[in-house]
C-alpha cells in the first residue's frame, strides 16, 4: 500500500500518489484517489468518532470534571481564549469555525505520527481551507461595511487600486502556501531520511525529526492559520 | 571535444542550477527569525514574568517571517519535481 512513508523507491517516496484510478477522464486529465484523500478520510473518522464519545461523555457531564472531560473543557477554554486575545466581543461568531479549522489541520499535521502522508502537504487541501477563509473574510467585509467594501480599495488614493487588489487576494494565497510549505518540508525530510538511511537509523533516530517536523512546525503552524484567519476577519468587522 | 547534449538535458540542467538560486531565499528569514528571537530573549531577560506572552508572539511572527523563505522552497521544488519547463 503506497500510503505509508517509507519506500524503497527514492523519489516517489514523499510524493502524492494515486491509489486507484477512475475510469472516465475529468478536464483531460486522469481522475485518481490519492494517499491525501485516503488519509483525510482517516482522520475525518476518527475526529467523528472522538466526538460521538466525547458527546455521549457530556450527556452526563458531572460539575467536577474528572478525565476526558477535564481535557476537554481545557481544549476548549485555550480555543475560546485565542478568539477572544484578538476578536473580543464578536468571538462566539467565529469560534466554531475557527476551532473546527484548528482540529482538523491540527490532527492533518500529526497524522505523520501514524505514518500517513500529512494531508496538509497537498496544496489541492491547504488551497481550498485559505478559499474558505477567503470567503468568509469578503463575506463579513460586504455585510458590514456594503459598498465601501469595494471603495475602501480606492483609499487613500485611486493610483493604488492595483495595489490594494492583490494586497486582498495575497492573503488566502500566503497562509495556505505558508501551510502547504511547511508541511511539505517536513515530509520530504522525513521521506529522503527513510528513503536513504541504513535500517538502524531508522528505528530510534527518526523520532527526532518527527517532533522538530509534525509536531514543533505542525502545532506553530496551526496556530499561525487560525490566527491569521481571525487577524483578516477582525479587519473587516 | 565537443559537447554533445540535447535541449531537454539543458533544460534539466537549468531548471536544478535555478532550484539551487531560489533557495538563496533562505538567507531573508533566517536573519529576521534571529533578530526576532535576540529581541525575545532580550524581552524575556528586563521581564521574565511576561515569558510566556513574548515567546507566544515571537513564534507568531517568526512563522510569519519564514513565508518568503518558503515561497523560495516551493520554487524549487516545482522545478525539480514539476519541470514546468519540459517541452
Amino acid at each position: 500500500m503506497g500510503l505509508f512513508l517509507a519506500e524503497n523507491d527514492l523519489a516517489k517516496s514523499f510524493m502524492i500518489k494515486g491509489i486507484c484510478e477512475f475510469p472516465f477522464d475529468f478536464l483531460g486529465g486522469k481522475v485518481y484517489i490519492t494517499t491525501t484523500a485516503i488519509s483525510s478520510w482517516i482522520i475525518t473518522i476518527m475526529i467523528l468518532v472522538f466526538g460521538i464519545v466525547v458527546g455521549k461523555k457530556f450527556k452526563n457531564a458531572k460539575e467536577v470534571p474528572t478525565g476526558i472531560q477535564n481535557f476537554i473543557e481545557m481544549a476548549i477554554e485555550a480555543l475560546n481564549g485565542m478568539g477572544d486575545s484578538i476578536l473580543g466581543e464578536n468571538r462566539n461568531r467565529f469560534v466554531n469555525y475557527v476551532g473546527t479549522l484548528f482540529i482538523f489541520i491540527l490532527t492533518c499535521n500529526l497524522s505523520g505520527f501514524m505514518g500517513m502522508r500529512a494531508p496538509t502537504a497537498d496544496y489541492g487541501v491547504t488551497f481550498c481551507l485559505g478559499v474558505f477563509t477567503f470567503a468568509i473574510i469578503q463575506f463579513q467585509g460586504i455585510k458590514n461595511h456594503g459598498f465601501g467594501h469595494f471603495t475602501g480599495l480606492f483609499q487613500p488614493l485611486p493610483v493604488l487600486f492595483p495595489i490594494n487588489l492583490i494586497g486582498e487576494f495575497a492573503n488566502p494565497i500566503s497562509i495556505s502556501l505558508r501551510l502547504f510549505a511547511n508541511l511539505l518540508s517536513g515530509v520530504i525530510m522525513l521521506g529522503l531520511w527513510y528513503g536513504m538511511m541504513p535500517i538502524f537509523a531508522k528505528i530510534a533516530v527518526p523520532s527526532v525529526l518527527h517532533a522538530y517536523c509534525d509536531l514543533f512546525s505542525g502545532a506553530i503552524q496551526t496556530y499561525v492559520f487560525c490566527m491569521l484567519t481571525m487577524v483578516y476577519v477582525n479587519d473587516k468587522l | 571535444m565537443g559537447l554533445n547534449i540535447s535541449g531537454q538535458d539543458f533544460i534539466y540542467g537549468c531548471s536544478a542550477i535555478g532550484a539551487g538560486l531560489a533557495l538563496i531565499a533562505g538567507i531573508g528569514p533566517g536573519v529576521g527569525q534571529g533578530i526576532a528571537a535576540g529581541y525575545g530573549a532580550s524581552a524575556v531577560g528586563r521581564n521574565p514574568g511576561a515569558k510566556s506572552d513574548i515567546t507566544s508572539t515571537m513564534l507568531l511572527g517568526q512563522a510569519v517571517a519564514e513565508t518568503t523563505g518558503l515561497y523560495g522552497l516551493v520554487v524549487a521544488i516545482i522545478l525539480m519535481f514539476v519541470k514546468p519547463f519540459n517541452s
